[in-house]
């Protein structure tokens, strides 16, 4: 690692922010380099004044008995609403329920729209914090069978890798990386300059779906499902050549294993 | 449960880190009150519609949005002070490393030096060190990307390290 780099993370560590191999990659530089370790003593030494010496304002007790007061009240205004009108309401609890119906059908969707958002979410922040970090890579080959094995006992299945070289993406690797709480495999493929971040994880057996397309901080991302897993393609490159990327992959031939072509 | 009871339960639990951010960020105590205040009667009315699950995250990023709400109606009316950055300003590379971990470690400076961030450098700095967030909750309170959180810190530690260097050369000057 060289000195700019350290110098660029050096936040990040002291803030236990970095992933396990940048951490590695930063103990070690610290190590041999003085210049680095020094400045990194002078935030550290700042960190801890700040950690230690700023006050920490809890919230005054009239405050806290003012809001307590303030809340039921509305709860409160409510439930005599409700009671005022109990009558009328009871013959229009029928008409309610089947609007129920209807509008849990609509929250469902609304929960999925949410769910859908945060996928968005998290699969563009991992991708942009990889090339922030310059943590793209935890395997690095251009092999399809050096890569697919890689991932095996670090996941709970078995992502697909293809090869797209003949479309001009280059494999240049995986990684691991987490959604929600669950590991997902990142597979990186490169044209030009651009990096696409192919995420991976395991769909109900045997769906498939449509490419659906997002764009969020920039970022494109396609997201499809193909026999039972789940993908979402991340990238700066534009509409047109995401979808390209797309359609290759999903059109590639799956990876057999080595020695079988 | 009614909704007063499960707001009691996720989000006013989370009344000190509200109050907490809100008192950094404003001028005086009567301000934070009124910001706290204001943002905890939206939160109240805004919970249905809460599916997350991290309230902490969902209220502070509230507290803020009613800061800086506030924060500019009354620079409308030409009631704040702007941050001049041609004051504080200028790198200063001669640092005093030990003096200027004495003069961090004295609260008055550290505080006066605190207030003399801009109000984007000093909410990471606080959600950071008392708040103990990750950059991802930073990222969701203040709505900007995860580098942009990285890259505020950095800043802000930085120039509040200036700034202590700047004011131990100057205490070092009066001495003389």
């Amino acid at each position: 690692m060289l000195c700019k780099e350290a110098q660029g993370l050096v936040h990040a560590w002291l803030d236990d922010e970095l992933d396990p191999a940048r951490s590695l990659e930063m103990a070690r530089h610290l190590d041999g380099c003085t210049a680095c370790d020094q400045d990194l003593q002078r935030h550290a030494a700042l960190k801890q004044a700040l950690k230690s010496t700023l006050p920490y304002h809890a919230a005054p007790a009239a405050l806290r008995t003012r809001l307590a007061a303030q809340l039921p009240r509305e709860a409160q205004q409510r439930a005599r609403r409700i009671a005022w009108n109990w009558a009328a309401t009871s013959a229009a609890l029928a008409a309610m329920l089947v609007i129920a119906i209807g509008v849990a059908g609509l929250l469902a969707s609304r929960m999925q729209v949410l769910r859908a958002d945060r996928l968005v979410a998290d699969a563009v922040s991992s991708h942009v914090r990889s090339l922030i970090a310059d943590h793209l890579i935890d395997v690095r080959s251009t092999d399809q069978h050096t890569v697919k094995p890689w991932f095996d006992g670090k996941l709970d299945f078995s992502p697909e890798v293809r090869d797209l070289g003949a479309q001009q993406f280059e494999l240049v690797g995986g990684r691991l990386d987490v959604f929600d709480g669950a590991r997902v495999a990142a597979l990186v493929y490169r044209r030009r300059l651009h990096v696409v971040s192919l995420f991976e994880w395991p769909a109900a057996p045997s769906t498939n779906s449509g490419l659906i397309e997002d764009v969020r901080d920039g970022y494109f991302m396609l997201r499809w499902t193909d026999a039972g897993m789940h993908y979402a393609a991340v990238s700066n490159l534009n509409r047109d050549e995401l979808n390209v990327f797309a359609h290759a992959f999903r059109n590639a031939a799956p990876a057999r294993p080595a020695g079988e072509d | 449960m009614d909704k007063t009871t499960r707001f009691n339960d996720e989000v006013m639990r989370h009344l000190d880190a509200a109050y907490n951010l809100a008192r950094w960020l404003a001028h005086d105590a009567h301000e934070a009150e009124d910001v706290v205040q204001e943002a905890v009667l939206r939160a109240f009315k805004f919970f249905d519609g809460f599916r997350g699950s991290d309230a902490k995250v969902w209220l502070l990023a509230i507290v803020r949005n009613t800061f800086y709400t506030q924060r500019a109606s009354a620079s409308a009316h030409g009631l704040t002070d702007e941050f001049d950055e041609s004051v504080h300003g200028g790198i200063d590379d001669a640092a005093l490393p030990e003096a200027v971990v004495a003069r961090a470690a004295d609260a008055e400076c550290l505080l006066a030096a605190m207030q003399r961030l801009p109000p984007e450098f000093r909410e990471v700095l606080i959600l950071r060190e008392l708040e103990e967030c990750s950059y991802k909750e930073i990222a969701a309170i203040t709505k900007v990307n995860i580098g942009t959180v990285m890259s505020r810190l950095a800043r802000a530690r930085d120039r509040l390290h200036r700034d202590l260097t700047d004011t131990t050369k100057e205490a070092r000057n009066h001495a003389l």
